[in-house]
């Protein structure tokens, strides 16, 4: 029962599949072809063009992310009320769609999104005037939304669920309005929700490749894309292992601020 | 409890069974490694059908992303490469010398596609399909016929132009506008190429590979890059569409079978293309297609109709004005990065 | 009030399933290109189970999820142990090593991935990437997520409990067996299917990791759906696997319902 050895397979484990790799990526990242010792990768990756592939993936995944927590977070406070807080299947509701293939689902938003697509066939029948956003940042940003938006509502939701609905009702009783027990009771309450709600939307959307390939339509490149095209395409890995390294620290930071803010996390949830 | 040992019996038996699928596994097989929809299925069914060989099928979308997957890792038996990067692994040594007297229906391949500058003595690449690469538009959306890359810098068409996202390919445009070679080592010309590319941004609806075709076909724009042969098969869905190889000149390409050094199945890999190599097979993949095939004696089966479409077959006149791409060698990566300047630049 | 908040709640979940609708409607599209509607059909269910590659994916999906959930259920279990059994500042440095691959972005953990297994590949001179690969991904970034759903539940055991059992004589195997493990078991359980459905969705790692001739169906969608339109094929299989995961979560539900009624009147009745 006190025995820390049976955690061996899992050390050597990660030791192989975690650390080495890492160590790979940061043998790649400093040195050229000839593997000889460089800082060219980062060099590189400060000059203005790369940097602002970097900031652009901020202000994208930045922008998806708020618009996350604005349609997440009222979301999460209905379904928290009593009034629908026996309703376990309506919560389920919203888990379901991520049992989906999520490549599937971004990609069906194109079909949605075309010019001639589903969207502007029902704005038409309605005499609507057309949208078009396939292809921009607004199609990006939209795809991270959908694609992230469970990952807000859910902790969110866990964080107003443990409300003592009794502190709720003893601050009504106490003369208190409806803003003011939103603002001064439930919304601090909700914090570490919103806290982890924020990480786990903000994070993949800084970070993937595939909702900018797909809806982007190949010009919005976001750092994602740039680290697989090193990889996939350009065949520099020397560079693309460096720019690895900086998404890594952009996370790691952005995980040590957070955390900062996070205090009660002891080093170790989930959700 | 009774339950857990159940799922794991069950775990087991999974396990088991796979590793025993896993030996039983002595059956034929072929992994071809081909650009997306770039085979009749029917072809490689009938060849299952008489050799017993399966093929398992790997799809690439361009020449650069393939030849980093067959330079670090094997188990490719066909692969098929476009000439210049068929150079590209010839000088990196990837390639294994073929076997011509197990591919005897090498004799119907064209005079023209053999003795090529990246395998002057025939040693490594056989023939399969060729094409051009140009501009196909919607003719009931255009202010005019196109017959200029410069339709492509049209301001009137903004929103409504795809461009093919592959850096050779997007780069052959601008630099026969500008008079240049699509080859060229020169780092100005090269500038002044991307410069054009973008100033064109704006006007781009997207860069995209093979959805390009679906796009056309729905209507979802108005003109687009586009290799001849897929321009053909979107012909054959939507009338509209016409194709124009741009006055300025254009590239022309042949993509071929190859095996690479790596291939844990040579013996089926040549099977394969022998059986590719037949007249009718290849009568056949050229019709599904909609490429125009390398293979001499094949023209005959194909419907004459489809013969003298001039997608199908590019007139003496036009490919006259088209030039094959070469590697480029450390002047790649000069390509690469004004591509990345393009793709990225707002 | 309550008007609103239905509508509100409406609003978002017809977000949330508009694309799967799309996606189920075309599924019984006759016509094979999207945006045509060609009529009600079975037709590509029927060619779904004839397609021998789209078969071979699903195959190696489910197997690569089975086997990863598994071994990383086993592995990341003893790691929660072991780790609750070792002092502060060992145990604070490998729980943080422990959030690396939860953390650290996909496509790095991918590429870093890769970069280990071509340089295996090339120090042995023999072996290439392929099942065995992804299989080694899938473990590695699903046993993180089974340790932190059952290192709580080690946490709240009582060590007293199992030196008492063993003070009544069962052996060392059989209290755990017995005493320790069904403690553990609704963590484990959660991580197990965390890591399962974790398995079925990657594409991203997989992407980096696989080898020629190796697809899971998230490769498949990725190289068929993303380059020449839905292929409708698929999109019957996701449609096939979406209702077999949905009456699988209902029969879940529904047994949790029940037994937590069970407890309650166990509750009520001691």
């Amino acid at each position: 029962m006190r025995n820390k050895w049976i955690s061996g397979p899992y050390l050597v484990w990660m030791a192989l599949f975690i650390i080495i790799p890492l160590f790979l990526t940061g043998y790649y990242a400093f040195t050229d072809t000839d593997g000889a010792f460089t800082m060219a990768g980062f060099s590189r990756a400060f000059e203005p063009m790369y940097l602002s592939v970097l900031l652009n993936s901020i202000r994208i995944a930045a922008i998806s992310t708020a618009i996350c927590l604005l349609l997440g977070y009222p979301v999460a406070y209905i379904l928290s009320r009593p009034e629908f807080a026996g309703k376990s299947t309506l919560f389920f509701l919203f888990a379901v769609p991520m049992w989906m293939n999520y490549l599937l689902r971004t990609y069906s938003w194109m079909s949605i999104l075309e010019t001639n697509g589903i969207l502007n066939s029902l704005l038409a029948f309605l005499r609507l005037p057309k949208i078009d956003i396939l292809y921009t940042d607004s199609a990006v940003i939209l795809g991270m939304v959908y694609n992230f938006l469970p990952f807000m509502i859910l902790p969110i939701h866990t964080a107003l669920a443990k409300i003592d609905y009794s502190l709720v009702e003893s601050a009504q009783d106490l003369g208190a309005n409806p803003v003011t027990v939103f603002k001064r009771v439930v919304l601090p309450l909700s914090v570490p929700g919103v806290v982890s709600g924020i990480t786990m939307v903000f994070m993949p959307a800084v970070t993937t490749f595939i909702i900018p390939s797909l809806l982007g339509g190949g010009q919005y490149m976001l750092i994602g894309n740039l680290i697989e095209n090193q990889f996939l395409t350009a065949y520099d890995w020397n560079f693309g292992a460096a720019l690895s390294l900086i998404l890594m620290a952009v996370i790691i930071l952005s995980m040590m601020i957070v955390l900062r803010v996070d205090k009660d996390n002891e080093g170790g949830t989930l959700i | 409890m009774k339950k857990i040992f159940f799922v794991l019996l069950c775990v087991f038996v999974a396990i088991t069974s796979s590793f025993l699928s896993a030996c039983g596994k002595n059956k034929e097989e072929l992994i071809f490694y081909n650009w997306q929809d770039y085979i009749d299925p029917d072809v490689v069914d009938m060849f299952t059908e008489e050799t017993g060989i399966s093929v398992i099928i790997e799809p690439f979308d361009t020449n650069e992303s393939m030849y980093i997957k067959v330079k670090n890792t094997g188990g490719y038996d066909v692969i098929l490469p476009s000439d210049y990067m068929v150079q590209r692994m010839v000088n990196d040594g990837l390639l294994e010398k073929l076997d011509m007297s197990k591919i005897p229906n090498y004799s119907h391949i064209d005079d023209n596609f053999k003795n090529l500058y990246f395998d002057p003595a025939n040693e490594y690449f056989v023939p399969y399909m060729w094409g051009t690469v140009g501009i196909l538009y919607d003719s009931t959306r255009v202010y005019e016929p196109i017959d200029s890359w410069e339709a492509l810098w049209d301001e009137r068409y903004e929103g409504e132009i795809f461009m093919y996202n592959s850096v050779r390919d997007a780069m052959t445009a601008p630099l026969k506008m500008l008079g240049y070679s699509v080859n060229t080592l020169d780092a100005g010309e090269l500038d002044e190429a991307a410069a054009l590319l973008i100033e064109q941004k704006p006007l781009v609806k997207a860069y995209l590979g093979e959805p390009v075709k679906d796009k056309m076909i729905g209507g979802e724009g108005i003109m687009a890059v586009m290799y001849s042969g897929d321009a053909q098969f979107c012909q054959f869905e939507n009338e509209n569409l016409v194709y124009t190889i741009p006055k300025e000149g254009s590239n022309i390409f042949v993509d071929g079978l190859v095996i690479p050094k790596t291939a844990p199945n040579k013996e089926n890999a040549m099977k394969f293309i022998d059986f590719l190599c037949r007249p009718e097979i290849a009568a056949l993949n050229s019709e599904y297609l909609g490429y125009s095939t390398a293979n001499r004696s094949a023209l005959e089966l194909i419907d004459p109709e489809l013969m003298e479409n001039p997608i199908f077959w590019a007139t003496d006149e036009e490919i006259a004005r088209c030039e094959f791409f070469e590697d480029l060698g450390d002047f790649r990566d000069d390509f690469d990065r004004v591509w990345s300047e393009v793709l990225i630049g707002n | 009030m309550k008007v609103l908040k239905r509508a509100y709640l409406a609003v978002i979940l017809i977000f949330l399933y508009a694309p799967i609708v799309v996606l189920i409607v075309f599924s019984f599209n006759e016509a094979k290109s999207r945006g045509v509607w060609g009529g009600f059909s079975l037709k590509w269910y029927g060619e779904l189970f004839k397609d021998r590659q789209i078969i071979q994916a699903l195959y190696n999906t489910l197997l690569i999820a089975a086997i990863s959930a598994v071994t990383a259920t086993a592995i990341g279990t003893a790691a929660a142990l072991g780790i609750n059994a070792m002092r502060r500042t060992p145990r604070k440095v490998i729980l943080n090593l422990s959030n690396i691959p939860v953390m650290n972005p996909d496509i790095v953990t991918g590429v870093s991935l890769m970069l280990l297994f071509l340089f295996i590949v090339g120090l042995i001179g023999k072996g290439n990437l392929g099942f065995g690969t992804l299989l080694m991904s899938h473990i590695t970034f699903n046993i993180p997520y089974v340790t932190l759903s059952v290192l709580p539940k080690v946490r709240q055991l009582d060590p007293a409990i199992y030196e008492a059992a063993q003070d009544l004589g069962a052996k060392p195997f059989t209290s755990f067996w017995r005493v320790v493990f069904p403690q553990l078991l609704p963590g484990i359980v959660t991580g197990m299917i965390f890591a399962f459905t974790l398995s079925l969705d990657d594409f991203v790692i997989s992407f980096f990791t696989t080898g020629p001739g190796v697809s899971n169906l998230s490769i498949i969608i990725y190289s068929s759906a993303a380059k020449r339109g839905i292929n409708p094929e698929i999109n019957a299989l996701s449609t096939f696997m979406f209702v077999v995961v949905l009456l699988l979560l209902f029969l879940i539900n529904r047994r949790d319902a029940r037994e937590l009624k069970k407890n309650k009147k166990k509750e009520i009745r001691t």
